[in-house]
């Protein structure tokens, strides 16, 4: 078997901390919270109207001229393409045969033509029959809504910008596994790459559910912290007073590229991809597998392709893996299974390992958490520093392993970060991690 | 040696009816289920014929403990549990979720995987309306101001409530092949890809590749969806895909593939999932093989017609890429394609622009190799029609046959795709492409068993 290695080569975000990846990364390292009101609509009546939404968005400070060709686009298509751009610049893409480029992305669901659809539906609604009336409903519909803000809402549509921004011509995809699509896409796009499909990807994810009928789901789904007197604290990961997640938006886009590919050209690998792993719960359709095995699974998997064992301790002797940036949605469900899914896939090493959450500061950024969580892994290789995790004063008994309370970690005199672990699980029993390794010739 | 890949089960949803055997009879016949929709009430829609699905009824299809959990399904979901579950029948497996006494190789849970096309699932129109029309403000324009919970608001009446607590469970993609993980117990690698029309087909490559690498041994492959709802029905009229059907009620004389004058595409409904399974491991357990997948590629269109909104191409570069693609993974040169599954919408620039690929490949031979075209049968099947195409091809390959073609016009010169009956015809390799509204492209090369 030819074995070709995939490296990242460039790593591009939009987040509720601010873009410049520097910058987030300090706030991070600062514990920086970026929760505060909802903006984009009324939010007054509902349970949660707080999020980490993005703050002063303009496309064009990305794209310059560009951004016009793209004016139709979703919001998260938009976030998409900011993050993409930062990505593929710092890559130095240009000049790369457009047919070996793919594009694997976890977008979707972007900007909900919420009020034109709420007018078709309240227009349509018989009281007397409790049917809808067809011809009201479209004659609302086709008086107000417009092909192209109708057409940027199909899920592929950030590809189809991505692709018509960068010019890519390979493998092209979409997945919406939910709150795993940031790490899944990342994941496959590798193995693309691996089989010789092409030879670099631009990868990530976005997303923004920071509308009404988005935050309204989830609010009925008791999945989002209700912490309306104190936002900023909102989001408290493996605390024992958790309340559910906060919601945030934004876009993690890497350029990973096959290792020969980029050193031919010059290119300069920050990290490696060096595993990927993908379960199925397969258990209920509201809740984890209590016993954390299906998440296990991926870890292991991920593990299994990095060449690593996961219960034996690192040439330095630490555990195989210094840093796993967790799920950590701040349920109370999800991170105490998290915990125990980290200790049956590591076994004794998961005591050793610092196991945090960045969703106590961005909060959670759904379809692009996974990769914006996996340029948080490569900041932590390349730094030797750990972000903490936010708001963990009163640690649940049932997260037991090392949180990183109490702020950022060094752990440069103990020999850095050479291997991270980013979990990414999803709603409907998704279980995707992904292994990134110090890059080594 | 890589490890070989084949299909070893078959379960399709369509307007043809449930299972690979119906949509076989149905193609044959000729036989199109493009009539009055009456799903939901479409007379505000010019478009106003559909194919749609009879008799989904997805508690049969489902174990008595799962018979609760169809209340949270939507028609997408129910489509394709149903079609998993005529897949897993068909291919002789057993599983937690096959009938008690069933017969069959039972599945490792965690070698098992699943990736399943699907759409942006539209929120049932009633169930949301009802909903909203309680949170209206004296405007009689909808107000968030009563619509959620919070009770130090002055205004909030908590009109979110009328929503079921699971609602938005029932409409995330990844809900079908959550259903469908969760019936079978299938635990292995699994995704959700939601690239319109190219879904099913970037699936079943993803199974191939899945499989391929030992990630796998049994993957649900495909997709599925219905667009027959008044989401559905605009966002592709707005797109200019449908054809304006008046008061005609036989949709199979409107949609005429590769016609300049067709009038459009029409809506169908439904999806097809495949059991692909590792070819030593089939052939371990005496499995019957439909088909061995032999290559798979996929590539992006420069200017997809669903992002530009402009004319389409001659040719649909993306598509031709994504073919040769898939030849060149299988090894094969063009003239080795004995028959061709294309999409066929019938909306004459989408059709001009994939016939337009399959002549760069394929040159002058085009003229020569028969496209099977399913659209004036099923319609256009959205994120399922890769499924539905797949599972014909791999049907031809069985039955060494052709099904017959349902053609009111006439195509464009120099493509075999008229109207005929179904013929015996000597095929080694059938190829299964798709273009998509985004400029997606998948295509999927099917070898004879044993070939």
């Amino acid at each position: 078997m030819s074995t070709r290695r995939v490296v990242i080569t460039g790593m591009g975000w939009e987040t509720p901390l601010g873009a410049d990846l520097e910058g987030v990364w300090s706030k991070l390292l600062a514990g920086t919270s970026a929760i505060g009101p909802v903006t984009r609509y009324d939010a007054a009546s509902f349970a949660t109207n707080f999020a980490a939404e993005v703050r002063g968005f303009d496309l064009a400070s990305s794209l310059g001229e560009r951004a016009g060709a793209h004016r139709h686009a979703g919001v998260s298509t938009k976030f998409a393409l900011a993050a993409a751009r930062r990505a593929w610049d710092q890559a130095g893409m240009e000049g790369v045969d457009p047919r070996r480029v793919g594009i694997y992305m976890g977008a979707g669901e972007g900007s909900l033509d919420f009020e034109n659809f709420a007018a078709a539906n309240i227009a349509g609604w018989d009281a007397q029959t409790q049917t809808v009336d067809g011809r009201a409903w479209a004659g609302v519909a086709h008086e107000r809504m417009t092909r192209e803000r109708e057409v940027e809402q199909e899920p592929h549509m950030t590809v189809t910008h991505l692709a018509q921004e960068f010019g890519c011509r390979g493998p092209a995809y979409n997945c919406m596994t939910a709150c795993a699509a940031g790490a899944q896409s990342v994941g496959e796009a590798s193995e693309i790459i691996r089989r010789g499909d092409a030879d670099a990807m631009l990868a990530g994810g976005a997303h923004s559910m920071i509308h009404p009928l988005g935050m309204t789901g989830f609010i009925r789904l008791t999945a989002m912290s209700t912490r309306r007197d104190d936002p900023l604290t909102a989001s408290r990961p493996f605390d024992a007073t958790r309340d559910g997640f906060v919601m945030g938006e934004g876009a993690g886009v890497l350029v990973i590229e096959e290792l020969e590919h980029a050193l031919a050209r010059g290119a300069t690998p920050v990290a490696e991809i060096a595993g990927y792993g993908s379960s199925a719960d397969a258990f209920r359709i509201t809740d984890i597998q209590p016993d954390g095995k299906g998440a296990a699974a991926a870890m292991r998997q991920a593990l299994a392709q990095a060449g690593i064992d996961p219960e034996k301790p690192d040439a330095k002797g630490r555990s195989p893996v210094q840093y796993v940036n967790a799920h950590g949605t701040g349920t109370q469900e999800n991170d105490k299974i998290e915990t125990a899914a980290v200790k049956l896939a590591f076994g004794d090493m998961a005591g050793k390992l610092l196991f945090g959450s960045v969703k106590s500061m961005l909060g959670h950024l759904i379809q692009a958490a996974g990769a914006v969580e996996l340029i948080v892994c490569v900041k932590s290789i390349q730094t030797g520093v750990v972000p903490p995790t936010l708001n963990l004063k009163n640690p649940d008994p049932n997260c037991d392993l090392d949180h990183i309370a109490g702020g950022a970690r060094d752990l440069n005199a103990a020999g850095g970060v050479d291997v991270c672990l980013s979990n990414s699980f999803g709603f409907g029993g998704q279980n995707d991690a992904v292994c990134v390794r110090r890059y080594e010739p | 040696m890589r490890r070989g890949v084949c299909i070893t089960g078959i379960g399709t949803v369509s307007g043809l009816g449930l299972g690979v055997g119906p949509l076989w009879e149905g193609l044959c016949a000729p036989r199109s289920a493009l009539a009055p929709v009456t799903l939901f009430d479409a007379s505000g829609f010019a478009s106003r014929l559909g194919a749609q699905i009879e008799d989904l009824n997805v508690r049969e299809h489902v174990p008595k403990s799962y018979r609760k959990s169809t209340k949270v399904m939507a028609r997408d979901s129910a489509i394709a549990v149903v079609a998993a579950r005529l897949a897993v029948l068909d291919a002789g497996l057993r599983t937690r979720g096959s009938e008690d006494g069933e017969d069959g190789f039972e599945i490792t849970p965690g070698r098992t995987g699943a990736h399943i096309g699907a759409g942006l699932i539209a929120a049932e129109t009633d169930e949301l309306s009802r909903a909203l029309a309680t949170s209206v403000g004296e405007d009689g324009a909808f107000s968030l101001k009563s619509w959620g919970t919070a009770d130090e608001t002055a205004d909030a009446r908590g009109a979110m409530n009328n929503l079921p607590p699971l609602w938005m469970l029932k409409y995330l993609p990844n809900m079908l092949a959550c259903h469908v993980t969760i019936v079978h117990g299938a635990e292995g690698p699994s995704n959700t890809i939601t690239c319109s029309d190219a879904s099913a087909l970037l699936c079943l490559g993803e199974s191939a590749r899945v499989i391929e690498r030992g990630g796998a041994d049994v993957c649900f492959s495909g997709g599925a969806e219905s667009k027959l709802n008044y989401m559905g029905t605009l966002r592709l009229e707005l797109a200019g895909r449908l054809a304006a059907t008046g008061d005609e009620a036989d949709g199979s004389s409107v949609v005429r593939p590769y016609d300049p004058g067709s009038g459009g595409s029409l809506i169908g409904e439904g999806g097809g999932i495949l059991i692909l399974e590792e070819s030593a491991h089939a052939e371990a357990r005496g499995a019957r093989v439909y088909a061995q997948v032999a290559g798979f590629g996929a590539a992006m269109s420069p200017d997809p017609v669903g992002a530009t909104f402009g004319d389409a191409p001659a040719c649909d570069e993306g598509l031709a890429d994504a073919v040769e693609a898939a030849l060149r993974d299988a090894g094969v040169r063009p003239d080795q394609i004995d028959a061709i599954v294309p999409a066929a919408l019938g909306a004459p620039g989408l059709d001009r622009a994939e016939a337009g690929a399959l002549r760069r490949v394929f040159g002058d031979a085009l003229a020569a190799t028969p496209l099977v075209t399913i659209s004036p049968s099923v319609g256009s099947c959205a994120a399922g029609q890769g499924g539905l195409q797949a599972a014909v091809g791999a049907e031809c390959l069985r039955r060494q046959m052709l099904p017959a073609r349902i053609h009111a016009g006439a195509p464009a010169p120099g493509l075999d795709a008229g109207a005929c009956d179904v013929r015996d015809a000597e095929l080694s390799h059938v190829l299964v492409c798709t273009g998509a509204l985004g400029g997606q492209n998948a295509a999927l090369v099917l070898r004879r068993a044993g070939g």
